[in-house]
């Protein structure tokens, strides 16, 4: 018994030294690249990561999440080969190029007993800011304000959307993630929130009870946003230092995810593919 | 080698971990402190932390800091659980010990351990589905500090009912020999005998579970409704201490990060204070009257 117990550790840390040799020569003989940033793209780039390192024998790609700004800064500092980020980059983020990859549309939702299938985007405003408080005209079905928490990407969006402060929002609840926020509308019949588009479609199209809200008349699908007429939406980027698609290893990635090959990708992690 | 040399080296050893564990919760503390600086300081200073009378550290146009309405939110949760938790639990382990049959004993014991068990997000989960509706056909709009105060609850209960059942287990046997020769009856005997003497392990187990109920996080994020303000009943929304910082942690920046730095410091006095109670209080003599 207790020759076998001591076995176990010399062989674990004999492994794992084997482990680091081996990876040592490797990573000496592969060309690898790193990516950091926004942790809502990560998951879809680690996917496109593994499907060009799959395709491309000898090549790592290493991708990190660690938030937008984060990915810019690395960027620029060239710590990382490629950032990724979920907003547009601001006055003063310079000397980088953005490679837009998909879309994300942003979804007003409402419980699906909702009656309401339509809001203007002066009603959206009015509603969020408390200044229209019921769903009739006879006052008695009070209408409850589900936000998104401080410095949530689709927060941003929306505030820039519909050009307001965080201050002026009129919440009754606070969320943080997308299916909070679903979780919350889909149980609440007197709830109105917004989500990233791609998520709602697929939680109603698997019949949970939420109705996504046209605005301004025009239908919330990943459709009207890979159209561009659906009007509430944030690009997702790879940025790069320098004014133009890098040369070598880096930009082959690039224009990978760019490329329709990651289309089918993109609409299974439920964003929208660019077509140009 | 000669036992007292592996008894030294073992010695060594072990001191070495204890210091280490010790020198870690230390570390900790005076990380999140160093961290916490820049906002008690000047970014945006105690004064803003203790005056502003809203919390909207994302506001562009006039960002403000008040954390008084989510520390309220974090003492309200845990005093509005640990009522509740106490009394059930309490009332469990008398039960337990003093009424129930010797297979319902072992049963009751081993489905607090389950539930004991059972991971916070699961019971938030549970509580965001079957829960909230509930209290939202009832007094909407449903995620409140009630909510969370019950979640809190099923989630201490446990805590309590264990140790309270441990502390009557532990009374002592003369005791109840002494109350039956004078005549007491069984419910007589609980409350004058066993409960008193039983009271220090109670309470020892009220304030860990204390601890736990204003420290959680997963569980109280999805039912308490997140909006920072003096709630006016308990059916409105609260936001704790603990929710504040997992909802913003990461997207806050500078000033914002470190206010959450200091919401965090004085989290973790408190339970600090609440475990330092226990650890330090005085014996107290045994029960006479």
């Amino acid at each position: 018994m207790s020759s076998l117990l001591k076995l176990h550790p010399v062989s674990a840390v004999f492994g794992a030294f084997l482990c680091l040799n081996q990876s040592c020569t490797d990573s000496s003989a592969v060309e690898k690249i790193t990516v950091t940033g926004s942790s809502t793209l990560a998951p879809l780039v680690a996917d496109m990561a593994g499907l060009f390192e799959a395709k491309n024998p000898g090549i790592r790609i290493d991708v990190q999440a660690g938030g937008s700004s984060r990915g810019i800064l690395d960027a620029s500092s060239s710590l990382a080969d490629i950032g990724m980020t979920s907003r547009n980059l601001k006055a003063g983020e310079n000397g980088l190029t953005s490679h837009r990859i998909a879309l994300d549309g942003i979804a007003l939702i409402v419980h699906s007993q909702n009656p309401v299938s339509d809001l203007s985007h002066d009603q959206v405003i009015s509603i969020f800011t408390g200044k229209t408080e019921f769903w009739n005209e006879g006052n008695d079905r009070k209408i409850v304000v589900v936000n998104k928490a401080e410095g949530r990407g689709t927060l941003e969006v929306f505030l820039k959307h519909f050009e307001l402060d965080s201050a002026d929002i009129d919440a009754d609840l606070i969320v943080g993630e997308n299916q909070q926020a679903i979780k919350t509308v889909s149980g609440n019949p007197l709830a109105i929130g917004y989500v990233s588009i791609g998520a709602a479609e697929y939680e109603a199209a698997n019949g949970t009870p939420i109705r996504l809200l046209a605005v301004d008349g025009v239908t919330a699908t990943s459709k009207t946003v890979a159209e561009g007429t659906y009007p509430i939406s944030r690009p997702l980027l790879l940025v790069t230092k320098g004014h133009a698609v890098p040369a070598g290893l880096t930009g082959r990635f690039v224009e990978f995810c760019q490329s329709t090959a990651v289309h089918e990708l993109i609409g299974s992690h439920l964003y929208v593919p660019v077509r140009e | 080698m000669s036992p007292s040399v592996n008894d030294r080296v073992a010695g060594a050893a072990l001191g070495i971990a204890a210091w280490l564990c010790g020198g870690i919760s230390l570390l900790i503390l005076i990380w999140v402190g160093v961290e916490a600086i820049p906002a008690l300081n000047n970014d945006p200073g105690i004064s803003s932390l203790l005056g502003d009378a809203h919390w909207l550290p994302g506001s562009v146009r006039e960002p403000q800091f008040g954390m008084l309405p989510i520390l309220a939110g974090s003492v309200l949760v845990t005093i509005f659980s640990i009522i509740p938790a106490t009394v059930a639990g309490v009332g469990c382990a008398v039960f337990q010990r003093f009424y129930a049959p010797k297979w319902m004993r072992t049963f009751l014991r081993r489905v607090l351990e389950l539930l004991a068990g059972i991971p916070s997000v699961v019971i938030g989960f549970w509580g965001l589905v079957v829960l909230v509706p509930i209290l939202q056909k009832w007094q909407p709009p449903g995620q409140s500090l009630a909510a969370a105060a019950i979640v809190l609850a099923i989630m201490i209960l446990p805590t309590v009912a264990l140790t309270a059942s441990t502390a009557l287990k532990n009374v002592s046997p003369g005791l109840f020999r002494a109350a039956a020769a004078l005549g007491m009856g069984r419910a007589r005997t609980i409350l004058g005998v066993a409960l008193p003497t039983a009271r220090r392990g109670i309470a020892g187990g009220v304030i860990l579970a204390a601890a736990r109920a204003i420290g959680e996080t997963m569980a109280v994020v999805m039912v308490c409704g997140n909006v920072a303000q003096w709630p006016g009943s308990i059916f409105d929304p609260i936001r704790p201490a603990t929710a504040t910082i997992a909802l913003e942690m990461s997207y806050a920046t500078a000033g914002h990060r470190s206010v959450l730095f200091a919401l965090a410091f004085f989290l973790v006095l408190v339970v600090g204070a609440a475990v330092g109670w226990i650890a330090f209080r005085k014996p107290s003599t045994p029960h006479r009257r």
